[in-house]
């Protein structure tokens, strides 16, 4: 069996004293394979993405990268951080910075890349995602499809292992999704590993390997899109389902 | 013609005495403003820290800053440190002391509140990136807060040249100091002096926040970019 890039085992997280809201998550993505995770808003979809990117310490439970624990090794977390790549919802790109700047600031920084290295690849991947043209502007002359773009290409410049995508179109106005996913469409495509919450449900079926319901903090299911999608097995990931068709609501 | 006593200003080297003055002025302030601007920026990085017992000490420290008058503090150190430590230090120094005891203080507020307005998204995506602390400090908060800091830093800094006119109480000969001299020694033969040795020293005030007040509004607009 191909081993697992990043896991996690038994993992539970708290705020403060309130009930868990993640509770014994035991789950692992092999190489080349995309994750879905789906559920209601609260449920700790992005509370779980934050924690594999270990911006939020764990209470118990294991996370392990390329089959070492990593969750309690304080010292080199910025070292496993340049290996589980993140994008965020509100694409916070760097204000002061212009768009090559942004993607090229981590490489020359954090990896000590050549500069000039570093800037070829960096236009290259700008212009797969059509925004060559725009690299000398700042993040506030672009839109927000083309600002989360350049996040993506941000991320991808570490050459991560995994890319973990956390509700990156739930901020982007209707028109603007598209664009957003259609990059990630191809990142799955190439075989990128990634693990990515939305709330897109025909993007999920597209793009998914595996799709995981998470409800309470909780797996509920996992499945395959297709079963998932057109036969969920418990009430609570029908009822969800459910919420999406507008002629099942009773007017 | 009546005399209007304009030319007290003219007599001898009474105006390059002004200046004399007005450049103590300038020493005082500009000399306390960089070291403020340091310490604050290390205070305001301490105070958006976790540790509640240090913040709680940043907090007694700013307190005690602005209930004090900057007068009051200038004698305690002057006449304090003389009389209870045997400390001899010239009037100058302790106005720099007081100056930037005072400045780290009000920077370290400034700089706490620029911090804590940068977006927690700002330093996760740093994060997330790889970067260091200090990386991310450097490369990404403190650039961004240094823009948010310059029209408050600016105004500290005005506010110090205008609050050096206080030392003249400790004994430092600054530009108001000059102008007093200048009055009393033309007391007799140029009763209007005052008016005049006032009023330039209202102008030299200006013709130094102005400019200054000026360049951080071209700052301004050129950071933006």
């Amino acid at each position: 069996m191909e081993q697992a890039i990043l896991q996690t085992v038994a993992l539970t997280k708290s705020f403060d004293a309130s009930p868990p809201v993640l509770k014994n998550i035991t789950f692992s993505i092999k190489k080349g394979e995309v994750v879905v995770v789906i559920g209601p808003s609260g449920c700790g979809k992005s509370t779980f993405l934050r924690c594999l990117n270990l911006l939020e310490p764990i209470d118990s439970g294991e996370i392990l990268l390329d089959g070492k624990e990593i969750s309690s090794d304080k010292k080199n977390i910025h070292k496993y951080r340049e290996k589980i790549g993140m994008v965020f919802q509100s694409y916070d790109l760097f204000p002061h910075k212009t768009v090559l700047e942004n993607v090229m600031l981590a490489p020359v920084l954090v990896q000590k890349k050549k500069k000039e290295e570093v800037k070829k690849e960096a236009e290259a991947l700008l212009d797969r995602v059509g925004l060559l043209e725009k690299k000398g502007m700042y993040p506030r002359q672009l839109s927000g499809g083309q600002k989360q773009r350049v996040a993506i290409v941000r991320t991808l410049m570490m050459h991560p292992e995994v890319l973990l995508l956390d509700e990156i179109t739930a901020a982007l106005d209707p028109e603007m999704v598209r664009e957003v996913l259609q990059v990630v469409l191809e990142l799955a495509r190439e075989g990128m590993t990634m693990v990515i919450v939305t709330h897109e449900m025909d993007f999920a079926k597209a793009v998914a390997d595996r799709v995981i319901f998470l409800d309470k903090g909780e797996i509920v299911e996992e499945e395959t899109p297709q079963e998932f999608f057109n036969y969920p097995k418990t009430e609570r990931a029908k009822k969800f389902l459910n919420t999406f068709h507008f002629e099942a609501l009773e007017i | 013609m009546q005399d209007s006593g304009i030319q007290v200003l003219f007599d001898g080297i009474n105006f390059f005495r002004l200046l004399e003055g007005l450049w103590a002025s300038i020493r005082i302030a500009f000399t306390s403003m960089l070291f403020s601007v340091v310490l604050g920026l290390f205070l305001g990085m301490v105070m958006t820290g976790k540790n509640k017992a240090i913040r709680f000490v940043c907090r007694v420290y700013l307190e005690v800053v602005r209930i004090m008058p900057q007068l009051v503090l200038l004698f305690l150190v002057y006449f304090g440190a003389a009389k209870h430590f045997g400390i001899d230090i010239s009037g100058e120094m302790a106005a720099v002391l007081v100056f930037t005891f005072w400045g780290t203080a009000e920077m370290g507020d400034l700089v706490r509140s620029a911090l804590i307005s940068i977006p927690k998204h700002q330093y996760e995506s740093g994060y997330s990136l790889g970067f260091s602390k200090i990386q991310l400090y450097l490369h990404i908060i403190l650039p961004q807060t240094f823009r948010r800091l310059l029209p408050s830093a600016v105004s500290l800094l005005t506010r110090m040249v205008k609050t050096t006119s206080l030392v003249v109480l400790i004994g430092v000969v600054e530009v108001v100091k000059v102008g007093k001299q200048i009055i009393d020694a033309s007391r007799f033969e140029n009763p209007k002096a005052a008016i005049w040795v006032y009023g330039a020293i209202f102008l030299l005030y200006f013709a130094v926040c102005y400019p200054i007040s000026k360049l951080s509004t071209v700052l301004e607009k050129r950071l933006k970019d």
